[in-house]
């Protein structure tokens, strides 16, 4: 049924939709109006979950953690100085092997202190063995939800994910959204079966420690599991697509990108704003194309290369600055990595930090800078204040 | 020991993690000098030296981490910590 509706209210219907059974999460902006909604649904009786209330981001997600070992399905949701107060458990998370779904309502990092958006804060954990996806509209954001689940439920996956959306751009924005009956959404996602669980009749301790002679191998393992998890993350997008009609069966996403010379490479809604400068620069002539990555942890290099293997110039459009890097951008260097010495120039330009604005202007002014080759930086600066 | 998915373990695992492979040095009792009072036994605090059938102090080198306390203690002098080759 299609309904006008706010993004994070779109993220709670996904979430009542999966049947979680334990949500712990504490409000943080602009994540709040997902918790405050998925509160209203506990004590409405419309979602029948344990809401633990918790005194920091910290605990909420230790909170998740300990409900996920004990068996349930669980979820939480956070942003920036949060999820930078989480991140100890984060990585617990992930090395326990718990399939963890939490939304991140992207937002800058402190200091100095600000509440609008960009991805340093869920780039910064890139590293911690949870799944990433990006979305770039309201409806995308609620149905990444559904596939984070099965995925990260899947045996051979059995790692954490992060649904990633734009703070204020998609959380407090109302658009149409097409919410799928609890029937389609049980038959996609059916009931949670804990891979092993605590249990007082047949003890086990979950993230035990391990000397050097076997931690190396668990790192290794986690890293294993992400990489099949691009496969997992394609089939669970296949089965959606043919449940639901809306196509996810690929990690990435190419616009007008089939013919282009010059293409823009981005994560999460700018996307959308990219999309309509692409349109402007094609009618007027000029051979450009988006490049849409939606999950960025598993990274899918071998797709990332086949998309841009015909263009010769790439900006990627970085809302992160990966400081002291060469690059200046998180993404950036894994696209680079992945289009190879032979494929296309690859170039970083930072911007959007703190929630900037980015205008399509800025867009064709990023697809000039890469067909003139200008070296990666940032853009829209304000040079009289430096 | 194969590895668990999400390093769990079961009750009584301590006894998997091999601590001997942390040892820089290794006690060697010279049961010549040793006069199987015993004390080493009760000092070591990973519980790896047991009586031998003569009464004698026996190191279990699977545990032993090599952190010299029994040489240290040893009222007899007969235990000598000796860097082992690896």
């Amino acid at each position: 049924m299609l309904q006008i509706m706010e993004g994070s209210h779109a993220v709670a219907e996904a979430v009542r939709l999966s049947r979680p059974e334990v949500v712990s999460a504490y409000p943080i902006t602009p994540q709040t109006h997902i918790v405050e909604r998925l509160a209203e649904m506990v004590a409405d009786g419309d979602l029948d979950a344990e809401y633990i209330c918790v005194e920091s981001e910290f605990s909420a997600l230790s909170s998740c953690l300990g409900a996920a070992c004990a068996g349930s399905r669980v979820y939480s949701a956070t942003t920036s100085q949060g999820l930078a107060f989480m991140a100890e458990v984060v990585f617990n998370v992930a090395g326990m092997r718990q399939p963890v779904v939490m939304t991140i309502a992207n937002r800058a990092l402190g200091a100095p202190l600000n509440i609008w958006n960009d991805h340093q804060d869920s780039l910064f954990l890139r590293d911690s063995g949870w799944m990433q996806l990006y979305a770039e509209d309201a409806q995308e954001s609620m149905d990444l939800h559904f596939l984070a689940y099965k995925a990260a439920e899947n045996y051979d996956v059995l790692l954490p994910a992060m649904v990633c959306f734009d703070g204020f751009i998609l959380t407090h924005t109302y658009e149409p959204v097409d919410i799928p009956t609890q029937e389609e959404v049980d038959s996609f996602l059916p009931a949670f079966k804990p891979y092993q669980r605590l249990d007082a009749k047949d003890p086990i301790s979950f993230g035990m420690y391990a000397t050097p002679d076997y931690y190396q191998e668990f790192r290794y393992e986690i890293h294993a599991a992400m990489i099949k998890a691009k496969k997992v993350l394609r089939e669970v997008g296949q089965e959606f697509s043919e449940t639901f009609g809306r196509d996810y069966s690929e990690l990435v996403e190419g616009y007008r990108l089939d013919d282009a010379d010059t293409a823009i490479v981005a994560i999460g809604s700018v996307c959308g704003t990219i999309k309509d400068a692409v349109d402007e620069m094609r009618e007027a002539g000029r051979k450009v194309g988006l490049l849409k990555i939606r999950s960025f942890r598993p990274f899918p290099y071998e797709d990332v290369r086949v998309a841009l293997s015909g263009v010769s110039k790439v900006a990627v459009l970085e809302k992160n600055i990966s400081i002291g890097s060469r690059m200046l951008g998180a993404v950036g260097l894994e696209v680079k990595d992945a289009v190879g010495k032979q494929g296309a120039d690859v170039y970083s330009y930072v911007g959007g930090l703190g929630g900037r604005d980015i205008r399509r202007k800025d867009i064709h002014k990023l697809a000039d800078w890469a067909e003139q080759g200008r070296n990666d930086c940032f853009f829209g600066l304000r040079e009289e204040l430096l | 020991m194969a590895l668990s998915v999400g390093c769990t373990a079961r009750p009584g695992n301590a006894r998997d993690n091999k601590t001997g492979s942390w040892r820089v040095f290794k006690p060697e009792i010279d049961s010549e000098k040793c006069n199987k009072c015993g004390t080493c036994m009760m000092i070591c605090p990973e519980v790896c030296i047991e009586e031998s059938d003569e009464g004698y102090p026996e190191v279990d080198y699977d545990y032993c981490k090599g952190c010299g306390m029994c040489a240290e203690e040893c009222p007899k002098d007969a235990i000598e910590m000796i860097q082992e080759e690896k």
